[in-house]
Order: C-alpha cells, then sequence, then structure tokens
C-alpha cells in the first residue's frame, strides 16, 4: 500500500510489446480502407504485455478507498450500499442486448419496467407525472428550471428573471438558474438553520421565478417553515423547485408533493442503489406537478391497451424537448427498480427510519465525546453538521487536518467545507448501511485525533501517512493544473 | 483576531474601500475575509470601464476551498484592476489591505462611501460571526 509512485501504463510501455507473444500470429489482413483515409503514424498507445496490463489495473484497483473496504460518510454523496442484485439484474442479457431504438413491440419488458418505476417515483414523492429521461442531477436541474421557463412563457408572464436560491444550496443550482436565463438571489439561512422567511418576504415578487430548495437542507436539517415558504413564493406567481439529490431521509416519510413543490429532480444514483461518486452515469429524474406536466422533457413512457410506448412531441407538443439523443441512462433507471421492489414500501421506510437514526447517533455521540455541531438543538436528518471552529482556534488545526487524519485511521473522510455558511465544517453522512460497531468506531478515531491534536497538532498537519500519497499541494494542483503525460518526443 | 484598519470603509461582505486623495477608491476584501476563504488560485476581476451598481456581483475569488463573489461595494466605473492578480493571487492573502487590492472605482456619488460601515462596527461584525 505504500509505494509513492506507481508508473502509468504508458511508462511500463516497450516498442513492439504486444500482449500475445507467444500465441499464434495471424497475419491474415482484411483491412479495405482506402489509404488515404487511414493515419500515417500509428496512435500513441502503451505498448504492454497482458501481464503487464492486469498487473498495472490490479494495483491501482488496490489502493481504492471505496464503500466495499471503508467507512465512507461523506455527506451529502450518500455513499451508502447498493445491494448487488440491482446490478446483477440489471445485467440480465435481455436488457443488455437491447437496442434504444428497436421497435417498442420487441422492449415491452424493458418498457413495463419504466412505466413501473415512473409509478413507483410518483408515489414516492407526491407528483403528478415523471420523466426518466435526464441523463444526471444537474442535467434533472436543467429540466426543472427549463419546464419553470416554459410554464411562464406558455402564460405570456415573460418579465420575472429571478431565481431564488438559499446560500447553504448546492452550488448546482445557482448555476442551474444561470444556465436558463435568471438571475439568482441568495437567501440567507436563519441561526436555527431553517431559511430566513423574512429575508425571502423581503426580496420575493412579480421578477420572482421560482425558488430551488433542499429540503432537508444541506445543513442536514428539514424546513420547518416549508409550507410557509410554499405559500409566499406561490401567492407571488413563482413556482417552487425541490432539490432531491438526496431522498434517503424523507422516503415513505414525508413526500415533496405535499410540501408544495411543482417540480423535483432526484439522483437516482444517490439514493436508489447506482454506485456514486466514480464519475457516473447517473440518473436524474423529474417529477412534475399538474401545471408542469405538459412541458417535461421526452421520451416518457405511456401505456394504452396494446401496452408500452415512448411518448413524443405528438403526445407533449409543450415539452422543453430532448436531453439526449437516447432514452435515460437504462442501466441507471433499471438498478433504481430493482431497488424499489426489493424494499418495497416496507423497506423504503426502514431506509428513512435507519439513515436518520445513524446521523442521530452519531451526532449524539461526538457531542458526548467533546466535539462541536453547527446546529446543536436540531435532530439531524440523513446527514449532519460538526464544526471545528473552536480547534482551529484553540489548537490551530483544521478540518482538513482532521480528514486527511481520519484516513490514516481506515476512514474516508466526510464532506469537508461545505455548505459554505458554516465554518471549518465536516458534513457528515453514515447512511443506513453502517452498524453501530463502525460508527463506534468512527467516533474512537475522533476522539483520537482531537487528543493528537491538543498534544501534537504537528502529526496532524503532516497527515495522511500512510496512504499511497501524502498530502497534495492543493495550491499548485490549482494554479499548475497538469493532467497530460507527456512522452520524450511530445512537450 | 483579523486585522481592521481604521482608515478604511467596510461592507458586511468583507470587502474593504480606501479612499484617494483624488476622489477614487481602491477595493479589496478583508482579511478576515482572506482567512476564512484560505490559500487564493484564481481571481476573476471586472473589466475596466464596467458600471456596477453598489451591490453588484464585480469579481470572483476562488481559493482552495470556494469560490466567493465579490461585491462592488459602491455605484461607479472601474477605473483600474490589479493587474499582478492574474499571475500570484497569493498577494492577497498575504497583504489583503495593500498590494492585494482588486481594483478601483470611480464613485459615482462620493456620499454613499461616508454610508459603509466603519473599522469599530466592521470589527464588531466579524466577532459577531466568530460566536
Amino acid at each position: 500500500m505504500h509505494d509513492t509512485h506507481t508508473p502509468l501504463i504508458f511508462e511500463h510501455s516497450r516498442p513492439g510489446r504486444v500482449n500475445n507473444t507467444h500465441t499464434q500470429r495471424n497475419t491474415a489482413s482484411v483491412n479495405t480502407i482506402p489509404d488515404t483515409l487511414l493515419r500515417k503514424t500509428p496512435p500513441r498507445l502503451p505498448e504492454v504485455s497482458e501481464m503487464d496490463a492486469v498487473r498495472h489495473y490490479t494495483r491501482l484497483s488496490q489502493k481504492n478507498f471505496s464503500i466495499d473496504t471503508h467507512f465512507y460518510p461523506l455527506g451529502s454523496c450518500t455513499m451508502k450500499h447498493n445491494p448487488r442484485a440491482c446490478n446483477t439484474l440489471a445485467m440480465l442479457p435481455g436488457f443488455l442486448g437491447r437496442h434504444p431504438l428497436s421497435p417498442e413491440q420487441h422492449g415491452q419488458g424493458y418498457l413495463s419496467c419504466m412505466w413501473d418505476l415512473q409509478e413507483i417515483l410518483k408515489d414516492v414523492t407526491g407528483m403528478t407525472a415523471v420523466s426518466l429521461t435526464p441523463m444526471a442531477g444537474a442535467q434533472g436541474e436543467f429540466a426543472g428550471v427549463a419546464m419553470i421557463r416554459a410554464y411562464h412563457d406558455a402564460n405570456n408572464d415573460t418579465t420575472r428573471s429571478e431565481i431564488l436560491v438559499p446560500d447553504a444550496a448546492h452550488g448546482t443550482n445557482p448555476a442551474t438558474a444561470t444556465m436558463c436565463g435568471y438571475a439568482t438571489k441568495e437567501i440567507p439561512t436563519d441561526a436555527n438553520g431553517d431559511v430566513d422567511v423574512d429575508a425571502l418576504k423581503a426580496v420575493v415578487g412579480p421578477q420572482t421565478a421560482g425558488i430551488m430548495l433542499t429540503n432537508p437542507s444541506t445543513l442536514g436539517v428539514f424546513d420547518r417553515r416549508i409550507k410557509e415558504i410554499a405559500e409566499i413564493v406561490h401567492d407571488a406567481g413563482g413556482l417552487l423547485y425541490y432539490d432531491g439529490a438526496n431522498l434517503n431521509a424523507i422516503l415513505g416519510k414525508v413526500k415533496p408533493g405535499d410540501m408544495g413543490f411543482d417540480v423535483i429532480h432526484m439522483n437516482l444514483h444517490k439514493t436508489f442503489s447506482t454506485p456514486h461518486g466514480g464519475g457516473g452515469p447517473g440518473a436524474g429524474p423529474v417529477g412534475v406537478s399538474e401545471r408542469l406536466k405538459p412541458f417535461m422533457p421526452i421520451p416518457v413512457v405511456g401505456k394504452n391497451d396494446d401496452g408500452y410506448y415512448w411518448l413524443t412531441e405528438k403526445d407533449l407538443p409543450q415539452t422543453i424537448g430532448r436531453l439526449s439523443t437516447f432514452m435515460g441512462n437504462a442501466g441507471v433507471l433499471l438498478r433504481a427498480y430493482i431497488y424499489a421492489l426489493l424494499l418495497g414500501r416496507e423497506g423504503m421506510t426502514r431506509v428513512a427510519d435507519y439513515a436518520t437514526l445513524n446521523a442521530n447517533y452519531l451526532m449524539a455521540k461526538l457531542n458526548q465525546a467533546g466535539f462541536d455541531m453547527a446546529l446543536p438543538e436540531r435532530r439531524a436528518t440523513h446527514e449532519f453538521i460538526l464544526t471545528l471552529k473552536r480547534q482551529a482556534k484553540e489548537q490551530g488545526v483544521t478540518a482538513m487536518d482532521f480528514a486527511k487524519r481520519l484516513l490514516d485511521y481506515g476512514f474516508h473522510a466526510p464532506t469537508t467545507y461545505f455548505p459554505l455558511i458554516v465554518p471549518e465544517c465536516l458534513l457528515i453522512e453514515p447512511t443506513e448501511s453502517e452498524s453501530k460497531e463502525t460508527l463506534d468506531a468512527f467516533v474512537e478515531a475522533m476522539v483520537a485525533i482531537q487528543k493528537e491534536a491538543e498534544s501534537d497538532a504537528e502529526t496532524l498537519k503532516g497527515a495522511p501517512y500512510t496512504m499511497p500519497m501524502r498530502r497534495l499541494d492543493d495550491v499548485k494542483a490549482a494554479r499548475e493544473l497538469d493532467l497530460r503525460y507527456k512522452t520524450d518526443n511530445n512537450q | 483576531m483579523s486585522n481592521v484598519p481604521n482608515e478604511l470603509k467596510y461592507t458586511k461582505s468583507h470587502e474593504w474601500v480606501r479612499t484617494q486623495t483624488d476622489g477614487s477608491v481602491t477595493v479589496g476584501i478583508t482579511d478576515h475575509a482572506q482567512e476564512l476563504l484560505g490559500d487564493m488560485v484564481f481571481i476573476e476581476l471586472p473589466e475596466t470601464e464596467a458600471n456596477y451598481t453598489a451591490g453588484d456581483e464585480c469579481a470572483v475569488v476562488e481559493s482552495v476551498k470556494a469560490a466567493s463573489d465579490v461585491y462592488s461595494p459602491i455605484t461607479g466605473e472601474v477605473i483600474a484592476i490589479n493587474e499582478e492578480l492574474a499571475d500570484t493571487p497569493e498577494i492577497v492573502n498575504q497583504d489583503a489591505f495593500d498590494t492585494g487590492w482588486l481594483f478601483k472605482m470611480q464613485p459615482e456619488d462620493p456620499g454613499e462611501i461616508d454610508e459603509l460601515m466603519d473599522a469599530e462596527a466592521y470589527a464588531e461584525l466579524i466577532a459577531e460571526e466568530e460566536h
């Protein structure tokens, strides 16, 4: 585990080395591409044996610090257990071999699963209709706000120019508003972690197109005045967007539709059993209230007496359109469907129970162990925020020092420095998958690190010590970004 | 406790303003702000001759932790920017109130500057935030 430098696959390369050194050489050539279209120099690919390639990638995989090997309480990211059964069933040959453009009557099985998934997600969120087509959370957000714009435009209400976003919001929210041509107005959070309703009242008006909210918020608490917020925004003619990146805490407990939201996106790759954090693919379906239904992105799965079919522009003439060439990320949607069936109504409620119980247990234990919580008076949802502001002042150690040292203790670090409004914070999400023993071990590690902070702060500042790489120079990495391998003749 | 020079004016969003003898103003972010943000990696400055209303977003400071908007403390025109910051954004960390300035403005109404917070009020604000 402790080699500091693993060569790149290119560094294993030797001219002429191939993977079939000892097998028969097949010299037959069926090259019918005209010479004018062939490249003159071969591509610069690594030339390695099969053994080299296998060892190289196996070695890399062993460096993974992952949910399969370690507790991974990365807040707002939901690193939970994804049952293998979901993946196995989503990989059935009938699903894998189906071309997305094959005739509907050849894909009735797949379409029926997608229809059911739409129905399940409607039920879970309390929305009127669901479109599964957005390929990721950010695209779901884009679809949501694009629908809000389409709705106002359809009503000839074209002077609305602002989207309200709380200061605790995911960074994607203001980005989405901007992408859809809106200016963003930030709403402050009050001392209890709720949206500051007086500040909201002060900025809401005829220019308000809508508000984007996460509830539970990124502060890990449920906004108790959501009904009032919905009323204020609706009374001004604006719509409510629910950033449903993470539904772990509310599954089977409370529905965004009941809170008054008009549109929601869900990250199925967080709550619904697709491994998350590897860079995709994801799935970000959108759910809508009655008034946004005509604007849904297509295609949507429909059902009539002949079976299942794709709804297109013909069925939804006011649609915001297609978001990609095909119909969404089939594999991710299938895993979500299978996960939902495995859990059932009862299991979903249990996910929320345990996600919340684990977060509150961990928060209480850390509090007892002497750590400060950002919102000590509030009950946590699926995650909570610990602040190391006091340690920063007293011992000169930062949230980043704790985070790096946790790696040496065998825990992935929680999310650091997010949300931005809490200084020196760790956003901790244990998820429903973890046992009490794991949570207790995490508390012990935090206590041990706190002792180090008091007796030997320098140790913390140098962490991690046991990882393949020591602490990186973030500043240098950001200022002199260098991601490309350079060969001798390619400077 | 961060440094809060007496002769400057301040905003709630942690910008500082220094009035020059010719009536123009120099704007930067406070020592407290740079301390919270951490090591700067990139600073996006406004264009000269751009006009802003007080409270407009006009620059972005990006650190290893976050990217934050900088708001125009007054209404007026940008007359100069600190070109040094393109290659050495770390000056903001090293010397927020002097060589780490961001841009200069010609105020539309010099009276607006008087309405900003003085050092005492700003020191109180950050003391409150630290609670």
